[in-house]
């Protein structure tokens, strides 16, 4: 698997810092207290190339942790073993311990299904199905089979509407494709389908990258709001981002985690020189 | 992070802004160290000529003020910088207003100076100022080299340095006040001196807070309100 994104100008981070100048020990803070997902030397290999190494990692309990680096460093790859999005590549290998609470997610009888319904995911590009906006939140409600009678789903509907800050917005043209709404209503309107069953931790893989400024200002502020109540990874190609909404920012560079701090210590003062090169936009 | 670097950015241009900041910023303060110097000259010799051209460059100093604050707001719309980035611009911001407070001092001096050239016979108190100019001086030149080089050693010496400024500031006022004592005729030129070892000392503060801004840039570390100790330990920590 490849990052969407190859045309970053920092592309030659990766290849012109030299491989010995990181260690292999994550500097900072990697673990928590009350974590809700608990990764533990965790590999990643495709075939025979090897994407991530040994990469240990708490998410705590309503925490939004942001994940940046240079493209290919294998944010988005550590990012889908949360759910086992990884699982559809065949020549995909996960080794090492990831736990959603007490639960192995990779144990062999674990089904993926319900964990992605524990675990919910929006993507880059805003993919709603091509259905009315209510059934795009419906389905999954209707296919775990949360809901029984009309009333509810049509609550659920509409809290997961609001929750999202699409609500007002679509209200009156709820039975309408949600393929006709604007680039950051379909992306709130994934977010919304994503909440909708009521997942613990919601992963995003670069969720503004395809909107605008306006448009990724909402996601960001609904960002906020839903880590009240979910536990949110993000990974991010703009690093504003991450300091504008998360807790702690994770820095990963060519497969390895560098550092994890709080996010205003990464972005003021960060303890490792590869994290320094990065963030200030320097080669190394 | 101690080792910092401006330039190496991607954006060669983001490389070019800060440099300039930093050039700026040092040619902010060899004038305002100059500054001090012909204050104190001017003190010293009775020289109204010198007193002058201190009154006049000190509209200099206000404009470079202004300019290097719109470079730093510059920056930091356009570049939004992290890190040691970040540290270098806010550094910049705040040294700037030190500097132009101490170019603030010299220009009290340079008044007093005036002042005291019209009423000029012997007094004391002339080689106190000179001694604690020298001291605030050579503080000045060295937070300059601190900031200029990242130094971190140099800046502490600084911090260290302030303490004897304010423990000569206190003697020579006890000193002044026998005198106007002894003397009440005197009471008057006695506090145009008295004024300007408070300026000095003044000075000497100013010049603390900015080897302090240095310790922030290069270690991220707010050492301000901190005893020299504490800034010692601080500093060994990490």
């Amino acid at each position: 698997m490849k990052d969407n994104t190859m045309n970053e100008p920092t592309d030659n981070v990766a290849t012109n810092i030299e491989e010995n100048a990181f260690s292999g020990q994550t500097v900072g803070t990697p673990l928590c207290d009350d974590a809700k997902m608990s990764m533990r030397n965790v590999n990643v290999f495709y075939d025979t190339k090897q994407a991530i190494h040994d990469v240990s990692l708490d998410i705590g309990k309503n925490e939004v942790v942001a994940m940046i680096g240079p493209s290919g460093c294998g944010k988005s790859t550590f990012l889908r073993c949360l759910n086992r999005m990884n699982d559809t590549i065949e020549s995909c290998k996960v080794t090492g311990d990831i736990k959603l609470e007490e639960l192995d997610i990779y144990h062999p009888k674990q089904d993926v299904v319900p964990l992605r319904a524990r675990v919910g995911m929006v993507f880059q590009k805003p993919n709603p199905f091509p259905k009315s906006i209510y059934d795009n939140v419906a389905y999954g409600p209707r296919i775990h089979g949360l809901v029984n009678r009309k009333y509810d789903l049509d609550e659920i509907v509409e809290s997961s509407l609001r929750r999202a800050s699409l609500w007002d917005e679509v209200k009156d043209r709820l039975h309408s494709p949600g393929t006709g709404l604007s680039g950051g209503q379909q992306q709130r309107l994934c977010i919304a389908r994503t909440i909708a069953v009521s997942p613990e931790v919601i992963l995003m893989d670069e969720p503004c990258s395809a909107l605008d400024p306006i448009a990724t200002a909402k996601i960001e502020e609904l960002i906020a709001e839903l880590s009240q109540k979910f536990t949110i990874a993000i990974v991010t190609h703009s690093m504003q981002q991450a300091a504008r909404v998360s807790h702690r920012t994770a820095y990963f560079h060519m497969g390895k985690l560098v550092e994890v701090n709080d996010t205003k210590r990464v972005f003021t003062n960060p303890e490792h020189e590869l994290t320094e090169a990065y963030i200030t936009g320097r080669f190394g | 992070m101690d080792k910092l670097h401006l330039e190496k950015h991607i954006s060669h241009q983001f490389d070019v802004d800060l440099e300039e900041l930093k050039s700026q910023a040092l040619e902010m303060g060899g004038l305002v160290e100059q500054q001090i110097i012909d204050a104190v000259s001017a003190i010293e010799h009775g020289d109204s000529d010198i007193a002058e051209r201190v009154i006049k460059v000190e509209d200099d100093i206000d404009l470079r003020e202004v300019a290097l604050d719109e470079a730093c707001t510059n920056v930091l719309a356009c570049r939004q910088p992290a890190a040691s980035d970040l540290r270098l611009v806010l550094t910049v911001t705040k040294m700037t207003r030190d500097l132009e407070r101490i170019g603030d001092e010299a220009h009290k001096i340079a008044k007093m100076a005036l002042a005291l050239h019209e009423s000029a016979d012997g007094l004391t108190g002339y080689e106190e100022a000179r001694h604690m100019g020298a001291l605030v001086q050579r503080m000045m030149q060295q937070v300059l080299d601190a900031f200029a080089r990242f130094d971190v050693e140099k800046a502490l010496d600084v911090a260290k340095a302030d303490k004897q400024v304010d423990r000569e500031y206190k003697s020579a006022m006890r000193e002044l006040v026998t005198y106007m004592m002894e003397d009440p005729r005197s009471i008057s030129r006695s506090m145009n001196i008295l004024w300007t070892l408070r300026s000095l000392e003044r000075i000497g503060d100013h010049a603390r807070n900015i080897a302090e801004h240095v310790i922030f840039l290069v270690k991220g570390l707010d050492v301000r309100h901190s005893s020299i100790k504490e800034m010692e330990r601080q500093l060994n920590k990490r």
